[in-house]
């Protein structure tokens, strides 16, 4: 078994906040993140796929194909944008590095497992360099 | 939904690769440049990686500020700006990184909310690094 990273980035603005709750809650359980005008960050997303290579090409599957995936997937609807106001996918889910990571995961494992190449593994989402999230699927 | 939060830390110390078992001549063929005399140092980064539900008021996994405290007060107060060699963790044990490893998941385990520590990673320099997995019954 071989497992594929591919690494891709995308700019994103955000805030946290949960309506159920008061102002002053969401300020002292979210801090800065609160803020209703939002921040961002530059996004590093990392895709895993765990599978065999193919005997005649060697490889598991075709990188270009998984960029191109990426990209239709993920960048073209949260690239650029701002995750609450701009996306479906945290209507009800507030836009944290474990729920981004679980929505990419959601984006992606449709095209991937319908490829029939491989099955995606785990999902990465650096929010810095030195926080991140990982979803390794329904566990 | 069960998630994972990975978080990263630097600390600097630094050590010397000597094991009482060996002598001098075997030290130096064991670690090298490791086993100078007085010692060496690091800029360590620890990557510590917890799991678990995903909270669904928060969106949270962890609270980020209660880790980091933890992990400052267990592990970057104790080991930060010192010589490894000196930690009473080390008194019996060579202070090589897979050992280091090893004492940081168990002194994070242990303060942590049973079965939460997911994976540990301790980075020695760009080129070499180390970690400990939860085992899994």
């Amino acid at each position: 078994m071989i497992f594929l990273t591919r690494r891709a980035g995308f700019s994103a603005s955000h805030y946290y906040w949960n309506e159920a709750w008061s102002e002053e809650k969401n300020r002292r359980v979210f801090g800065r993140c609160a803020n209703r005008n939002g921040h961002g960050h530059n996004y590093t997303l990392e895709v895993t796929l765990a599978g065999e290579p193919d005997p005649q090409t060697g490889f598991v599957v075709d990188l270009k194909w998984l960029k191109d995936v990426i990209e239709r997937e993920i960048l073209a609807a949260w690239d650029h944008k701002h995750l609450n106001l701009d996306t479906p996918d945290f209507a009800h889910a507030i836009p944290t590095t474990e729920n981004i990571a679980i929505a990419a995961w959601n984006r992606l494992e449709p095209t991937i497992t319908a490829a029939g190449r491989a099955r995606l593994s785990k999902v990465r989402v650096y929010e810095t360099p030195e926080i991140f999230a990982e979803f390794r699927g329904q566990q | 939904m069960i998630a994972a939060f990975g978080r990263r830390y630097i600390f600097s110390a630094s050590h010397r690769l000597d094991a009482p078992a060996l002598d001098a001549d075997q030290n130096r063929a064991a670690y090298g440049k490791c086993n100078n005399a007085h010692g060496h140092g690091h800029n360590y980064f620890l990557q510590v990686m917890v799991a678990g539900p995903v909270n669904e008021e928060t969106g949270m996994v962890v609270d980020m500020a209660a880790l980091d405290e933890t992990v400052r007060r267990l592990v970057l107060d104790r080991f930060d700006q010192a010589n490894l060699n000196f930690d009473p963790l080390f008194a019996d044990c060579v202070p090589t990184t897979e050992n280091l490893c090893r004492e940081i998941f168990s002194l994070l385990q242990n303060a942590l909310p049973a079965g939460v520590l997911d994976q540990l990673r301790v980075e020695e320099t760009e080129n070499n690094f180390f970690e400990c997995l939860r085992e899994v019954d």
